[in-house]
């Protein structure tokens, strides 16, 4: 199970890797969209699989070990709200770009980049 | 617990949440200074508590040492934390004239608080996983300030800043699952107690050299330093000010704690890539500054050449060099942040930033130009200022390991960041105004409507601006004629970087 989780998890990483390197902005908010994704999978594979275990106390509050370690699941949980917040911000600021701009290729951004920034937009 | 540790977090936080409620834009301004204020008085309790006491920590939500969540002030990050509440203070006194209120009604003041809370948060805090959500609060708050206004240039600014910078966090979340899978545990101190004993593996090795790119990112580090210049001179020269203070500088910060801390077994190679980035960074930034004509894109530049000094001394590793990085860290943060402001009096006066466009303010203006040297003279080196001796402990200790490259790069890269002070000097100021004389420089056709053409009635600048800038130059003064004072605890944090023991100790024996 971990290796071919492994497999996946690289397999993620590089896809996002690629899409991140587009010139197109979409492409490049769907590499950041997966790459959260990947590094989720890697946390919650790299502290160890547990299948069929609980990370939960019996009635008479013991734990029988092996048990599931909670601690990369919330900590998994805490980078999904982060991620989606950024990732929140990160579409609504593209399509803010896109509005003022009115293209999404990265190299056509670069072209003002020079510009003298006090200058008001054409 | 100890409360102070937590007071320059908290206070922000809760500025920001009251100054989200006020609706009156005058009563938002005092909240503003006095929030600022009482962080930067935060942060000296801070300081004088951890000087009296030695290293304080803190577990939170009651939870023994290595399962709550720490906070920690040694020397080097109380330091940290008392530099940024003087930095957040006199920014946000020149912020008052220089943000417009369309970015005032948007919530300027308390992204703001969240900044500081973000950045004291990094400092403070003793735990990578919260490490890394401070992080994201510190970057959240900066995204919304850089895009604030949604001018192109901020936006296309900002996508570079964002896409990089979210690269380094998942890069930093990806070391943290393989820290973890090492050592069971996020707690710094209690992952350098674990792997202090036997040789890295394939994965704390991956998990060193990943934290290594992460914090890269967010210092500037050569190869993907390309987000700095791209959105720093974009936004309002307040906003880009506070970033030059605090940010990159909580990535230098990062890569000071652990790797002085946690990664600390095979010096030789982690150390060495160090270095080796140190002095390209150095080369990079200072010859793409010698490039620029916007004199924020230049100073954003030198941003990048200046944290190369600053992990040179981090790749030495040995206590002197490391209290040469505490004290440059300290020094540039001052001068780098008002060469900020005095670009942003420039541009007030000027209508503009670029270089081949102004000139003659040493007439119009020879009390800004006596300001802008203080710093400028600083941070090319030059004694008896507080640049000249920051150099000179890093250079010293270079000569005394005998890294004659590095000692080479390190005053070649000081003569060229002179160069780039004198060409603003020489522009900005000495040269006449170019329209008086109708020379254009690069021979640029005339502009049919000059902006700074009637130059008798010069817009003169606020007395905020003012208040700032002379501020920050007094504490530049004050650190090269009492270089020894800070000197003294420079080394006195160095002496508790370089034995990480007793910081291991005063996490996981502390009382709640």
């Amino acid at each position: 199970m971990e290796n071919l989780l492994a497999i996946t998890i690289g397999a993620i990483y590089a896809f996002s890797f690629y899409l991140l390197l587009r010139r197109s902005l979409v492409k490049v908010i769907l590499g950041v969209l997966l790459f959260g994704q990947g590094v989720n999978l890697l946390i919650f594979t790299a502290a160890g699989l547990t299948p069929d275990r609980g990370a939960f106390l019996k009635e008479d509050g013991s734990l029988q070990p092996p048990y599931a370690d909670p601690l990369p699941q919330a900590l998994i949980l805490t980078a999904i709200v982060i991620g989606f917040g950024v990732l929140a911000f990160t579409l609504a600021m593209m399509h803010r770009l896109h509005r003022e701009t009115g293209t999404d290729d990265l190299d056509e951004l670069r072209s003002d980049e020079f510009d003298d920034p006090d200058k008001p937009a054409p | 617990m100890n409360l102070l540790l937590v007071l320059p977090i908290f206070l922000p936080l809760v500025s920001a949440a009251i100054l989200l409620l006020i609706p009156s834009a005058k009563l938002q301004r005092w909240i503003h200074i006095a929030a600022c204020l009482a962080h930067f008085a935060a942060s000296a309790l801070l300081l004088c508590e951890v000087l009296r006491k030695g290293i304080t920590a803190s577990q939170l939500g009651n939870w023994p040492a290595p399962f709550g969540i720490t906070f920690v002030a040694d020397t080097f990050s109380a330091m940290m934390v008392l530099i940024t509440g003087l930095m957040g203070f006199l920014v946000a006194i020149y912020s008052l004239d220089d943000v417009s209120s369309e970015h005032q009604k948007r919530g300027f003041y308390s992204l703001y608080q969240v900044l500081l809370m973000g950045v004291s948060g990094a400092f403070l805090t003793g735990d990578l996983f919260n490490l890394f959500v401070w992080f994201e609060v510190m970057l959240m708050s900066s995204f919304v300030l850089l895009a604030l206004g949604c001018s192109r240039h901020q936006l296309s600014g900002g996508v570079k800043y964002l896409v990089l910078n979210f690269l380094s966090s998942s890069l930093f979340l990806t070391a943290l699952g393989l820290i973890y899978s090492v050592t069971g545990t996020l707690n710094m101190a209690d992952a350098a107690n674990i792997l202090k004993s036997s040789p890295l593996g394939i994965s704390s090795m991956s998990a060193a050299m990943l934290l290594m790119v992460s914090f890269g990112i967010k210092a500037g580090l050569f190869p993907l330093f390309a987000w700095l210049p791209a959105s720093y001179h974009t936004p309002p020269v307040s906003v880009s000010a506070i970033f030059a203070a605090l940010l990159t500088k909580v990535g230098v910060y990062a890569l000071v704690r652990v790797f002085t801390l946690i990664f600390t077994i095979q010096v030789d190679f982690t150390h060495d890539i160090l270095i080796g980035i140190s002095l390209i960074t150095m080369l990079t930034g200072v010859l793409g500054a010698a490039a620029q004509y916007e004199t924020r894109k230049i100073l954003s530049f030198h941003i990048i050449s200046q944290i190369g000094y600053m992990t040179l001394g981090l790749g030495f590793f040995t206590e002197a060099a490391l209290a040469a990085t505490v004290f440059y860290i300290i020094h540039h943060i001052v001068v780098k942040t008002n060469l900020f402001l005095i670009a942003g009096a420039i541009s007030k006066l000027k209508g503009t930033a670029e270089l081949k466009k102004i000139g003659g303010l040493y007439a119009e203006s020879p009390w800004l130009a006596l300001l802008f040297l203080i710093p400028a003279m600083s941070l090319g080196g030059i004694p008896p200022l507080s640049g000249f001796f920051a150099k000179f402990a890093l250079v010293k200790e270079g000569v005394s390991l005998h890294a004659w490259l590095s000692v080479f790069v390190a005053l070649a890269v000081g003569i060229l960041t002179l160069y780039s002070m004198t060409k603003i000097w020489a522009e900005a100021f000495w040269k006449a105004s170019p329209n008086e004389n109708g020379d254009f420089g690069l021979g640029d056709a005339p502009d049919p409507t000059p902006t700074s053409s009637t130059t008798p009635s010069l817009p003169s600048l606020p007395a905020s601006f003012w208040a700032a800038i002379t501020a920050m130059a007094a504490v530049t003064l004050a650190i090269s004629s009492w270089p020894q004072w800070l000197f003294d605890l420079s080394e006195r944090a160095a002496a508790e970087l370089s034995t990480p023991s007793h910081y291991i100790q005063a996490v996981l024996h502390s009382k709640q």
